[in-house]
């Protein structure tokens, strides 16, 4: 762990510490520079670096494994991307893109194990394909016909939070409960893995839950995709240290990961994941990454960043780096590219075709599942809503 | 000259911040992005970071320091994103914001304005949608408004922020695009108002429903049905001289909000005018709103959302009571 000296140049006057010179926001190191800190095995040139310290827990990723990894972030990618058309075309209300984040998504969810579980914010689709959550599921939240239609329970992934930074303490109480069980420390442990963004560090929520966590010894791992923007607010406006730095103050760990890397943060979420199954939780992950899209749909980022920024991460794409290094580094020639892209068109003309399918749902699922246990009161606003409904021509109103 | 409502709200916060020093804006993204609806739109750029302020993503932060301001002698209008965002920051609004004056026996004020876009029919995803009116309604200490024009949208904004007292004030999100004239002469903040004469019955409503009523209104009158039109304005305190006036002429008072029916400002409006109008009344008041139920999923909330229709119906049943 560096001391401030290392990342606060000595002349900068405190209150100012958080905002950074513009060389900085073109050197792609905005709010908070990378620092010596950060956990990369992967440069963004594709080349495989070592790392001592995280080295053995991605020792058995091979060729194979490798391609499966860059396999999964194409699929979301082009999900993703297939979504934001559906939405530009008027099928969906509202998409959250989740460009730039693939690496940082898909490390994190293929570490995890299936007895583990995740709580995403909304922005977590490549953590949902990890988990088993067709990506056709997720366009009801956006299309307006439901609020998440997985099962939390079997998928091993909580329903999507809108509020910000509402889950971390969901998280929390569910990893206390995976500690009450005795799910720590054994064959059978579980963990849990939270995921939230940058602006979400200054809910109060967020930090009610590093204290909780810490408190119970919660095997809880906190990972904080930062991707630089609160919407339009830059790092700056929520904080004035790295945000990795923070889990020190609430007494664990905190770890700062390229989250452009995939290799670097699977390495590091099964590091993180193991200590908190073994007791040592909870443990805080910031995957220091890039919102290469808009906030959603609905936010033009022309109006409040820069667009050399964008180009500057263009450069660090999680994607490419892998690309190379499969090319250069394993050998891995046209055929898996190729297919790849076939099975990418796929998938993506499966999610607009299950789009366009989509059902509008009727007027009784405005009633259905308010309460686990029968409500007279609401089953008679429910019936007259559906007479009245019934008395137009057709039936329909 | 016409304008949208988030324009003439930009230009409330314009002239309330050039009358006053003190006003200040905070909120998330209502500085450099002008807010995610635009109503803080070059504010930042005109009067400074320390005066539109970026804050943090914390709700509870926002209320919670805009109550510290206001002490220190500023008089903060708050802007919560979206409605179902409001809920970390009720803890300050209900123990701090809304009590201080009454704790410290008249000697801290509160003006502080709590800006919240509410209501549904934009088609948005969970917690963008919703109607916590009755709530703060329902807080002793806050005073809640809502506004359904372009014109009480400026000077019931620049009225609320002249105010002592901490005042929710609810923006019909859906009707922000809407056009209108910005009157000379506006009435003061806590009087409803009558928008339409009629005899037939009276529609008594607020934010995003007056356009509804006014519509249903005018589509009755092909029915024979000459209604009355009430738009509210005050939630907290209510004033209901014009609704009870308005019963007494007519007999009958369909009342049309989105929130849910049970234990709401639409709930307190019947109980009201029963008490007070109930030689008058020719049928029981009737309530027309959105159903005892979280907000939807969207793609349902055109039966979720008191329409027209529903109006009509209730008018219909009212009448041949």
């Amino acid at each position: 762990m560096s001391v401030p000296h290392d990342w606060i140049p000595a002349n900068t006057p405190g209150a100012t510490v958080g905002a950074p010179p513009r060389e900085h926001v073109l050197a792609g190191l905005r709010g908070t520079d990378e620092g010596p800190d950060l956990v990369q095995l992967l440069t963004p040139e594709g080349e495989r670096v070592a790392c001592p310290a995280y080295d053995a827990h991605v020792a058995d990723v091979d060729t194979a494994a490798l391609r499966a990894l860059y396999r999964d972030m194409v699929l979301v990618r082009r999900a993703d991307r297939e979504a934001t058309a559906l939405q530009r075309q008027g099928e969906l209300g509202l998409w959250v893109p989740l460009l730039g984040q693939e690496a940082a998504q898909i490390g994190a969810g293929r570490a995890l194990q299936p007895g583990d579980m995740a709580f995403p914010s909304y922005r977590e689709h490549g953590v949902a394909w990890c988990r088993g959550v067709d990506p056709a599921a997720l366009l009801g939240i956006f299309r307006g016909t439901d609020h998440g239609e997985w099962d939390p329970a079997a998928t091993g992934f909580h329903l999507y939070t809108i509020v910000i930074g509402n889950q971390c303490l969901n998280a929390t109480g569910y990893a206390m409960g995976q500690k009450f069980e005795g799910r720590v420390g054994g064959p059978d442990a579980q963990a849990t893995m939270c995921f939230f963004g940058d602006g979400a560090t200054s809910q109060g929520d967020v930090h009610e839950g590093f204290v909780w966590a810490a408190v119970y010894d919660a095997p809880v791992v906190f990972y904080c995709q930062n991707n630089q923007w609160a919407i339009s607010e830059p790092n700056e406006r929520q904080t004035r240290v790295p945000l990795y730095r923070r889990a020190q103050g609430y007494g664990f760990p905190g770890i700062r990961v390229d989250g452009n890397d995939v290799l670097a943060c699977l390495a590091v979420s099964r590091w993180a994941l193991e200590e908190c199954r073994t007791g040592n939780g909870p443990v805080l992950v910031e995957a220091f990454t890039y919102r290469m899209d808009a906030h959603t749909t609905s936010d033009d980022p022309s109006r409040y960043r820069l667009a050399d920024e964008l180009e500057l991460w263009k450069l660090k794409d999680p994607l490419e780096r892998v690309r190379v290094h499969l090319v250069r580094g394993h050998g891995v020639g046209n055929d898996f590219f190729d297919e790849l892209a076939a099975e990418s068109d796929e998938l993506a003309a499966r999610l607009r075709a299950h789009c366009h399918a989509m059902p509008r749902p009727g007027p009784e699922r405005i009633f259905s599942h308010v309460y686990a246990e029968p409500s007279p009161e609401l089953d008679a606003q429910r019936d007259a809503y559906l007479a009245y409904c019934a008395s137009f021509e057709g039936g329909v109103r | 000259m016409t304008v949208t409502m988030a324009k003439a709200l930009n230009d409330g916060l314009r002239a309330a911040m050039e009358d006053d020093p003190k006003v200040v804006v905070m909120g998330e993204d209502v500085g450099r992005l002008g807010g995610v609806f635009r109503v803080t739109d070059g504010l930042q750029k005109d009067f400074g970071e320390q005066r539109v302020l970026d804050t943090p993503l914390s709700e509870s932060g926002i209320v919670g320091a805009a109550v510290g301001l206001a002490l220190r002698g500023f008089r903060p209008v708050c802007e919560i994103q979206f409605d179902g965002f409001v809920f970390p920051a009720v803890d300050q609004i209900s123990s701090q914001l809304a009590k201080l004056h009454y704790r410290s026996q008249g000697r801290l004020r509160m003006p502080v304005v709590v800006r919240i876009p509410f209501g549904g029919g934009i088609g948005a995803v969970e917690h963008h949608s919703e109607s916590p009116e009755s709530l703060f309604a329902h807080t002793p200490g806050l005073k809640v408004v809502a506004c359904a024009s372009p014109s009480d949208a400026h000077w019931m904004l620049r009225q609320a922020i002249a105010a002592d007292d901490p005042v929710i004030f609810l923006e019909p999100k859906r009707r922000y695009w809407e056009k209108g004239e910005v009157d000379d002469d506006p009435p003061p903040l806590h009087n409803a108002r009558v928008l339409r004469r009629g005899s037939t019955a009276v529609l008594a409503c607020y934010g995003p429903m007056v356009r509804t009523c006014l519509d249903a209104a005018a589509a009755a009158e092909e029915d024979g049905h000459d209604l009355e039109v009430i738009d509210l304005r005050t939630l907290s305190p209510l004033d209901l001289d014009p609704v009870f006036d308005a019963v007494r002429r007519t007999g009958r008072l369909v009342v049309v909000a989105e929130a849910p029916s049970s234990v709401s400002v639409a709930a307190e409006v019947a109980a009201r005018v029963q008490e007070q109008c109930f030689h008058s009344l020719e049928s029981p008041v009737l309530r027309v709103t959105g159903f005892d139920t979280p907000y939807p999923p969207s793609r349902c909330e055109d039966d979720y959302l008191p329409d027209l229709d529903r109006v009509l119906d209730a008018v219909d049943r009212a009448v041949a009571w």
